[in-house]
């Protein structure tokens, strides 16, 4: 028996498409099939008091089965004829999405897929996204019905792109993988995308893939479209493994290897095809299947010998620079390398795709990465991703100069993992660099070594130097940031309004509150990361990794769903550009009172982009037509503060006027620390 | 004889500029600074970012930008008098001259805030 209670949405009877969608329902249900089956769930709940519903008597009738309120059926009955918004399905289609074969006998015996939830149960794993399809309906059921909805619990998204970077996001935080489920084969097509940002970011996920494998038992049509042979072709370019168990003890032995494998640095995310026969079969042997233990891997440290020559190099130097990128995979990784850069009073350049040095450490120098890294003398990579860029300069200037930013001799080393875990068809390896100690290892793990080694190797007569080092360190410190606050100082009272105005009015707001940056800066002249004091992992998560659109809306629903569990306040300066990819993640969040403030970075334009245009004009010496043409987000201009208010969230703005903004943050703090979403709206200037 | 031309191609485009410069209309040039997309990378008041240097308050010589406009070989791509007339670049000029300075960091209780020591 359906719980009514679940099903309590109110149709609004002013709106025809409400009545003809419903109406357009109930026909199809009449004609479908006498029971209630799990595929067609939704259908069936109509069909049960519906019989015969096409006029607005019925759907009064059809409304009192299923809570649907009597207040707003009633008016339907003098509405205007229903237009039809889409073209209706044919019966054949109707009875493919909806229809159970008449002569369904319930399973005997424990469906495979509750076996499957014991698998899964066996890890910490506390949610999983789907956005629902047949294909995984059997272990959608046994979820919610055997597990119990509880570690995981299903977090409804309205696409697969949301759903994997939400789990991308959440990563990030919690530092453990969630599960996502994706229909094969267009909910995985959906999804590509944000697995490719996850693989570049080096990000667990542990992905299944519904497929329908039997063509003599799946369903004709639509089941079938949404079927492959081998659907994991489809992201197998970028997932660390991928495996279609066939059978349940299969099942076991994939996901734990699965697992075991994503969360094995290099982190990556991994993908299982799961055949919808196989999930809705009865087990065998079921007191004969077992469920290895998984025990976690230990992260490779370096090879002794090189670390100790790094670690020569580095003591020796002059002028040496650490380069991290994605070194600090946890918490510990940012207290290894404040040891390291203190031993040596080493300046650290923090490519940010996690936060890795405390901003307000003096030896946190990456405002000045230019001038260090050309006056360097020995330059060590901790988890680069881009090597090459790090070392040499490129322009895109027709003659595609690069020029090696380092001075003659320049010693390099580079400790990295992605050195013996790398696929061939995406270029996401980055143009190739030599350098002259190449430690293939996990840089986290290999820093106590390191440290030890520097430790050993320090000559006394270098105290001297490096303690002066120090002392110039912290005059450079002090100064960028005076250069950087007269620079936040221009265009201050400008409308739009500035994106360093809306960094200080945002800070102002959150300041006292535990809080976490959960998305990029980037496309802000990174005026939080210049300016914020950022001294935990969690301040920051960093970007995308693969540089996708459509990765900045849901990795912050995602990352803040993690916070929500230390009661920590996110906040996420959101891209309008990248909102659009897939706005309905703000549902998601509603529907599960997942605390973010998003305030909006409101440029409407892909200002980025304007200026590849303009170059191609400019190299071809031709004016543009009327400005930029392709490339702005205007007329009309997007309301998003009522697209989030359409989905339950509170929410402000436009606003244009820098002096409204403290008191709109004001009150959408409190909304988010009273546990619920809130966006304000802030039109700003482009970057 | 090359050298002779330069100069009086430099000599001329000089003259030019001084000729607009003369006549140059910030409302005009704060439209350019608009259409031309300078904006995009540069701020709405050449307040510079990520992506562009600052240019106002308080612009470098109107010959140094042009020379720099003309012939960019960086990542701003060079802008020659088929795109920007040296009028037009002349009315940007005026209009950066016409920005307001920046507030006081030291009198700004939201920049003070940031007014840290290292650690």
């Amino acid at each position: 028996m359906l719980d009514n209670k679940t099903l309590d949405f109110t149709i609004d009877p002013r709106d025809e498409r409400c009545v003809d969608v419903l109406t357009r329902e109930m026909k199809m249900a009449r004609t479908s099939r006498p029971g209630v089956s799990r595929r067609g769930f939704m259908g069936g709940v109509a069909v049960g008091a519906a019989a015969a519903a096409t006029t607005a008597t019925e759907i009064t009738a059809a409304a009192s089965a299923t809570e649907i309120t009597a207040a707003a059926a009633a008016p339907a009955a003098t509405a205007s004829p229903a237009k039809p918004s889409a073209l209706p399905p044919s019966a054949k289609t109707a009875a493919a999405e909806t229809a159970a074969p008449a002569d369904q006998l319930p399973v005997k015996g424990t469906p495979t897929s509750d076996f499957m939830v014991d698998v899964i149960k066996t890890f910490d794993i506390d949610y999983v996204a789907a956005n629902p399809a047949d294909s995984f309906r059997g272990l959608h059921e046994s979820l919610i019905t055997h597990g119990g909805n509880k570690t995981p619990e299903l977090l409804t998204c309205m696409h697969e792109e949301s759903s994997v970077a939400m789990a991308h996001g959440y990563f990030k935080i919690a530092g453990k993988p969630m599960l996502v489920l994706c229909h094969g084969t267009v909910g995985l097509q959906h999804a590509s995308m944000a697995v490719y940002n996850a693989w570049c970011d080096q990000v667990p996920i542990v992905i299944i893939g519904g497929n329908d494998l039997d063509a003599a038992k799946r369903t004709p049509l639509v089941p079938t479209y949404h079927s492959a042979q081998d659907i994991g072709s489809i992201v197998r370019d970028y997932v660390k493994w991928d495996d279609m168990p066939v059978s349940a003890q299969h099942f076991a032995e994939s996901f734990v290897r699965a697992y075991k494998l994503s969360m094995t640095a290099p982190h990556e995310p991994v993908m299982i095809a799961l055949d919808a026969g196989l999930q809705e079969e009865a087990l065998e042997n079921h007191d004969k299947l077992k469920i290895p233990r998984y025990v976690p891997t230990a992260p490779p440290q370096g090879d002794t010998n090189a670390v100790r020559e790094a670690a020569r190099l580095l003591v020796n130097a002059e002028n040496p620079v650490i380069v991290a990128d994605r070194l600090a995979r946890t918490p510990a990784g940012m207290g290894l390398l404040v040891q390291l850069a203190e031993l040596l009073n080493a300046p650290v350049v923090d490519q940010l795709n996690r936060l890795n040095m405390p901003t307000t450490h003096y030896l946190c120098q990456t405002g000045r990465a230019q001038v260090l890294i050309h006056n360097a003398d020995v330059i060590m990579g901790l988890e680069l991703s881009d090597f090459f860029g790090t070392v040499n300069a490129f322009v895109d200037n027709g003659e595609y100069t690069q020029n090696p930013k380092t001075k003659a001799g320049a010693k390099l080393i580079s400790i990295s993992a992605r050195d013996y875990y790398l696929k061939s068809n995406f270029q996401d390896f980055q143009r190739f660099q030599s350098v002259d100690v190449s430690i293939a290892a996990d840089a986290e793990a290999t820093l106590p070594a390191l440290i030890e080694e520097v430790k050993r190797a320090l000559p006394a007569d270098r105290k001297g130097a490096i303690d002066a080092r120090g002392d110039a360190m912290r005059k450079a410190w002090s100064e960028t940031r005076a250069r950087t606050l007269k620079a936040a100082g221009y265009a201050w009272d400008a409308s739009p309004i500035s994106t360093a105005r809306l960094s200080a009015e945002l800070w102002a707001q959150i300041k006292d509150a535990d809080w976490s940056l959960v998305g990029s800066d980037r496309m802000i002249s990174a005026w939080p990361t210049r300016l914020w004091p950022m001294e935990k992992h969690y301040h920051f998560i960093g970007g995308p990794g693969g540089y996708g659109m459509g990765y900045g809306a849901p990795a912050a629903v995602g990352a803040a769903l993690a916070n929500r569990a230390h009661g920590r306040l996110s906040v996420n300066i959101q891209t309008d550009g990248d909102m659009m990819y897939a706005p309905g993640v703000l549902w998601t969040a509603a529907h599960h009172h997942i605390p973010l403030l998003n305030v909006m970075h409101n440029n409407r334009g892909y200002h980025q982009e304007v200026m590849h245009v303009q170059r191609m004009a400019d190299r071809r010496n031709r004016p543009l037509p009327n400005g930029p043409i392709g490339t702005q987000i205007l007329g009309p201009n997007i309301d998003y503060a009522k697209l989030a208010q359409s989905m339950g969230w509170w929410a402000s703005g436009p606003i244009s006027d820098p002096n409204e903004l403290a008191p709109a943050l004001k009150r959408a703090v409190e909304v988010v620390k009273a546990g619920e979403p809130a966006l304000v709206d802030v039109v700003t200037q482009p970057r | 004889m090359q050298t002779k031309t330069f100069v009086i191609v430099l000599a001329a485009a000089v003259t030019a500029l001084s000729t607009a410069a003369q006549a140059a209309s910030a409302d005009h040039g704060k439209s350019l600074f608009i259409q031309k997309g300078c904006w995009e990378c540069h701020g709405t008041q050449g307040q510079g970012a990520v992506t562009g240097p600052r240019l106002a308050p308080d612009p470098i010589p109107l010959e140094a930008i042009s020379n720099f406009v003309r012939n960019s070989d960086g990542p701003m791509p060079p802008y020659r008098r088929e795109i920007l007339s040296d009028s037009d670049l002349a009315d940007i000029y005026a209009y950066l001259q016409s920005v307001p300075q920046p507030v006081d960091p030291k009198a700004t209780p939201l920049l003070q805030q940031w007014a840290d020591k290292p650690k």
